[in-house]
């Protein structure tokens, strides 16, 4: 694969005291497409997530993201909120985590923080109820009915997200996560706990998400339907190192691969094995 | 059907009097432990300087006896009431009347609040109590924008109260500044102060955060006992000027307001308008926190509260966002001291002690986290009550500490226990209190 | 360096009580997650305790002091343990699963609680106690007159400390009891799923960190020879600023904590000034917690995201 990398990730290491984590990692994500990273469990997986988000400090190496003007941004550089703010990474968590005692729509407002700021000219234009103001709130609340009827939530708008079922919360945090108006999108297990057909709304969801806003996706998932049928790109990790990468063909036939989960878990090897036929 | 059968949880639980009197005999042997030497023997420096006792197992009796005939008495009720953590079912008219209630509430009491000298004109008592109550209300209203909305566990709160009562203070008698010019400055100056403090512990979390503002708030204090150059120490600031409408004084002078009015003077004048002044400056603390929920920052605030990282996720700079809480309460803080300093006349350390924090904290909380009309009613009842002891003054605290902590095992989660969504498309309804999280810092 | 080494010696007599305070608030941070406002006053009931039943020992006409010592630290642990009971019973035991600031606030209340009673049961003028521990060594005989003191009560204070830290930490460690606590500690679901009765360990840990209180304040009352209605307050938030120094939840934490709350305020006491003394102890609190946000003795905590 070449062409437009929108991630370059360039020998990362983790280290948490002797353990190392991420060992030498290297790899990249395509401008809009859709990038997998999958290995069986304590692979290092949420670890390089939390590395590119910001959330650890990498203990070594570099990740590159290149936006769409081609400006170039040293993520281990930024801390945790700019690589948000400036780079426009955006990303969920493996256990969800919305804001649970508001509602769906004051989520997604939570989202669009930023722009709102500046909008508010640093909430002095905003405690006058300057017109301006008011015009950029229209606008914030408009996107964020955008987004939820996308993921078809518009009924849900007012509710408290913590009474949300779990598939509608895992939607929502995707939701949240694009009113920030990311060009990476990084989503850490978002099948996890849905059910098929949640999981096949899901799958839709996050090709249109490419088609629609050419936002570039990087996920982790063990559900090998949703990897299989939607990824345009798969990296295999196992104990922090990157042992296979390519189309989730050649992934999928891959014996690095399939001793690796057979290693782990057989029962994820079975659907490795499987997910193709 | 029988009342148990109709409560299967309850019924497992034994209920006979046997129970219940063994229960009370247990309370009542604890008690006279307890109580042995604290009340049985009262100790006193005698006239030599020594210690002399006398014994008073009279009164220790009585006490012991009033534990056990009161254990039985809430052995009954609670048996009647059934088990405390069931969710009892509120009749639906009662329901209604009460989503009524609260509804007008507010207006009821502003409207009530705006006439209380016109009812009270004669009752300088009354007037006194009600600008005490505001005060408090505006800062539980300053409070809870830290601890209610921010989610970050502010106990020393009464140091910005202090700073801005001193700032009027010294201002005015040092420099002669009118107090119109030296309430915005105070508000600064305690705001300059939450940032000051704020900047490196904000990043702390829980309750390191509560004892370092704890630490904070008593340094200032303490700071304040002994720069006796400066502050007077514990002798205070006296001399503080009144506050004037725009210039013109409320005193009996020829150019007071009575004289240009052509009114005859009357010291009720001055208080009226001191209440009406704390009244306006709550009523603007309430409007600004009303106004700045609906902003991102108040917004910001507020997910903070529910969580720190998906906040973090989502670009927000954590650590700005909690110092503009911070100091928007400190702000709010500082109106409030200079308030009371010119209310007052004069200030003194003892008036910004940690017991000043714990009840604005006390009233925040018990009013529910975040709430503007809870923390009103919270205000309106912890010292209206704490008044109503005013005969009893030994006992008064002690009241005040068991009231505490009824009403915390009563009403944990606060008067009113429900959140108000910020932004609404179709149905503005109310998210209830166990959703809505209480923040860790 | 005379004048230095006695400040020494006061510091770590200071300290020690303060360490003792300090593990109650530990323990309890440890295995409860709250601040046990309350604490502090369970020390001044301790001290009052010891001062009422030091007096009726005298007056029944005992003359013996280490008897006196004995019986006097036995009543006061004892019945001061039961305040502890109590008061995590009534106060605390129903908010256990509650808003987390609500046994906070609960706590805050039975602070003023035991202050009130103390005052409105005792009176609220200062008692002072005749010296029962006199006597003591002159180290070192400096040049300009100045000799360096080590007194008895002194010398009672920092054995009775080491004693009792010495025998706290078996029970911790070695007792069925504690492993119960260290369980409770970490999970009190899995905890009660394995057996351990976690009602009756987490109120044990109030008895325990109460009788340790109780010695603090009978160590007071035998050092400082008096004992008044207000002096929990201030013990208290230096004993828990001496808790969150050391790291809370760590009890050796605890105890080194208290020892430097104990050094600092002497030291600045003897070189800088007496009245900035407490200022100076909070100012280290905040300038180490910046540092070193979970005190010196603390497990860092790992963010799990």
């Amino acid at each position: 694969m070449s062409g437009d990398p929108i991630l370059t990730v360039d020998r990362l290491m983790m280290r948490f005291g002797g353990i190392v984590a991420v060992n030498e990692l290297s790899f990249t994500a395509e401008r809009r497409k859709i990038t997998a990273l999958i290995g069986p469990n304590g692979a290092g997986k949420t670890t390089v997530f939390n590395c590119i988000t910001g959330f650890y400090r990498p203990s070594g190496g570099a990740i590159r993201l290149t936006n769409d003007d081609g400006r170039t941004m040293q993520l281990e550089r930024l801390g945790d909120f700019r690589i948000t703010k400036q780079a426009k990474v955006a990303r969920t968590f493996q256990n969800i985590r919305l804001f649970p005692g508001m509602t769906a729509l004051e989520n997604l407002m939570v989202a669009q923080h930023n722009a709102l700021m500046r909008a508010s000219g640093l909430t002095l234009l905003g405690l006058i109820g300057a017109p301006s103001w008011r015009a950029a709130e229209e606008r914030a609340i408009e996107l964020a009915r955008t987004w939820l009827d996308r993921v078809g939530l518009l009924s849900r708008a007012d509710d408290a997200a913590g009474n949300l079922a779990y598939g509608d919360q895992r939607r929502l945090e995707i939701a949240r996560a694009m009113c920030t108006e990311p060009v990476l999108l990084c989503l850490d297990e978002p099948a996890a706990g849905l059910n098929a057909r949640e999981s096949g709304g899901l799958n839709e969801l996050l090709l249109s998400i490419r088609n629609e806003q050419g936002t570039s996706i990087l996920l982790i998932e063990h559900d090998m339907s949703v990897v299989m049928e939607i990824s345009d790109h798969v990296v295999v990790m196992d104990y922090g190192v990157k042992i296979a990468e390519g189309s989730p063909q050649a992934v999928r036939d891959d014996p690095k691969v399939i001793a690796a989960y057979l290693g782990a878990d057989e029962e994820e090897a079975i659907a490795v094995m499987e997910s193709g036929t | 059907m029988s009342a148990t059968s109709a409560r299967p949880s309850h019924a497992a639980q034994p209920s006979g009097s046997a129970f219940i009197l063994k229960k009370a005999l247990i309370s009542a042997a604890v008690a006279l432990v307890l109580f042995s030497l604290m009340i049985g023997i009262r100790t006193e420096a005698g006239p030599q300087g020594g210690l002399i006792y006398w014994t008073r197992f009279g009164d220790l009796a009585a006490l012991v006896g009033t534990v056990f005939g009161g254990s039985i008495i809430i052995e009954l009720l609670r048996q009647w009431w059934g088990p405390v953590d069931k969710e009892h079912i509120v009749p639906k008219p009662v329901q209604a009347a009460m989503s009524f209630a609260g509804r007008w509430l507010a207006p009821a009491l502003l409207v009530f609040a705006f006439l209380v000298p016109v009812i009270f004109y004669n009752q300088r008592y009354i007037l006194d109590l009600s600008i005490l109550v505001l005060t408090y209300v505006m800062l539980g209203w300053g409070l809870n924008v830290v601890v209610g909305l921010a989610g970050l566990l502010d106990l020393g709160y009464v140091a910005f109260y202090a700073v801005g009562a001193y700032s009027y203070a010294l201002l005015a008698t040092n420099f002669g500044l009118s107090f119109w010019v030296c309430l915005p400055l105070a508000g600064i100056l305690a705001a300059f102060w939450g940032v000051l403090l704020g900047f490196p512990v904000l990043r702390l979390r829980g309750d390191y955060l509560a004892i370092v503002t704890l630490a904070f708030g008593e340094i200032i204090r303490l700071v304040i006992i002994n720069w006796q150059s400066l502050t007077g120490g514990p002798n205070g600031v006296s001399g503080i000027p009144r506050p004037t409408l725009f210039g013109i004084p409320l005193d009996n002078s020829d150019d007071g307001l009575a004289a240009k009015l052509g009114i005859d003077f009357s010291p009720t004048h001055r208080i009226v308008f001191l209440f009406y002044l704390i009244l306006a400056m709550a009523l603007l603390t309430n409007w600004v926190t009303i106004r700045l929920r609906r902003l991102p920052i108040g917004r910001a605030w507020e997910a903070l509260r529910e969580d720190e990282v998906a906040c973090r996720a989502l670009g927000i700079n954590v650590t700005t966002t909690k110092l503009t809480a911070f100091a928007t309460g400190a702000m709010f803080g500082g109106f409030a001291g200079a308030f009371f300093a010119t209310r007052q006349g004069f200030i003194s350390p003892e008036s910004f002690t940690f017991q000043e924090s714990a009840l604005v904290l006390a009233i925040v909380v018990l009013g529910g986290m975040g709430s503007q009309l809870g923390v009103a009613l919270a205000a309106l009842t912890m010292i209206g009550g704490f008044e109503l002891f005013r005969g009893f003054d030994q006992y008064r605290m002690l009241v005040f500490g068991i009231a505490m902590v009824l009403l915390m095992i009563w009403r944990p989660r606060g008067l009113i226990g429900h959140r108000a969504p910020t932004v609404f498309l179709e149905r503005n309804q109310a998210i209830s209190s166990d959703l809505v999280k209480e923040g860790h810092g | 360096m005379d004048y230095f080494a006695q400040q020494l010696i006061n510091g770590l007599v200071l300290g020690s009580i303060y360490g003792l305070i300090a593990i109650g608030y530990t323990m309890v941070y440890g295995i409860v997650g709250m601040i046990n406002f309350a604490h502090g006053d369970i020390f001044m009931i301790g001290g009052f305790i010891a001062m009422i039943s030091f007096l009726v020992l005298v007056s029944l006409g005992l003359t013996a002091i280490p008897l006196i010592l004995l019986i006097v630290l036995l009543v006061s642990m004892v019945i001061t343990a039961l305040y502890g009971w109590t008061i995590e019973r009534i106060a605390y035991r129903p908010l256990r699963h509650s808003f987390r600031l609500a046994p906070m606030l609960s706590a805050i209340g039975m602070s003023f609680v035991l202050t009130n009673f103390s005052q409105v049961s005792q009176g609220a003028r200062v008692k002072p106690v005749p010296p029962i521990i006199t006597g003591g060594y002159t180290l070192h005989e400096g040049s300009e007159g100045f000799a360096v003191q080590l007194s008895n009560i002194q010398i009672v204070v920092v054995l009775a400390t080491i004693v009792l830290l010495a025998l706290f930490t078996w029970l911790v460690s070695r007792t069925r009891l504690g492993r119960d606590m260290r369980a409770c500690e970490q999970d009190q679901t899995m905890a009660a799923l394995l057996g351990v009765d976690v009602d009756r360990t987490i109120s044990m840990t109030f008895v325990i960190g109460a009788a340790l209180a109780a010695v603090a304040g009978m160590m007071y009352l035998l050092y400082y020879g008096l004992v008044d209605f207000f002096m929990g307050f201030v013990a208290g938030i230096k004993a828990f600023t001496a808790a969150v120094l050391g790291g809370i939840g760590s009890l050796p934490g605890a105890m080194l904590g208290g020892l430097a709350i104990g050094l600092i305020e002497t030291f600045w006491s003897a070189y800088f000034s007496v009245e900035y003394k407490d200022v100076a102890a909070f100012s280290i609190l905040i300038v180490v917690l910046i540092f070193m946000p979970t005190g010196l003795l603390g497990r860092p905590e790992v963010e799990k995201v």
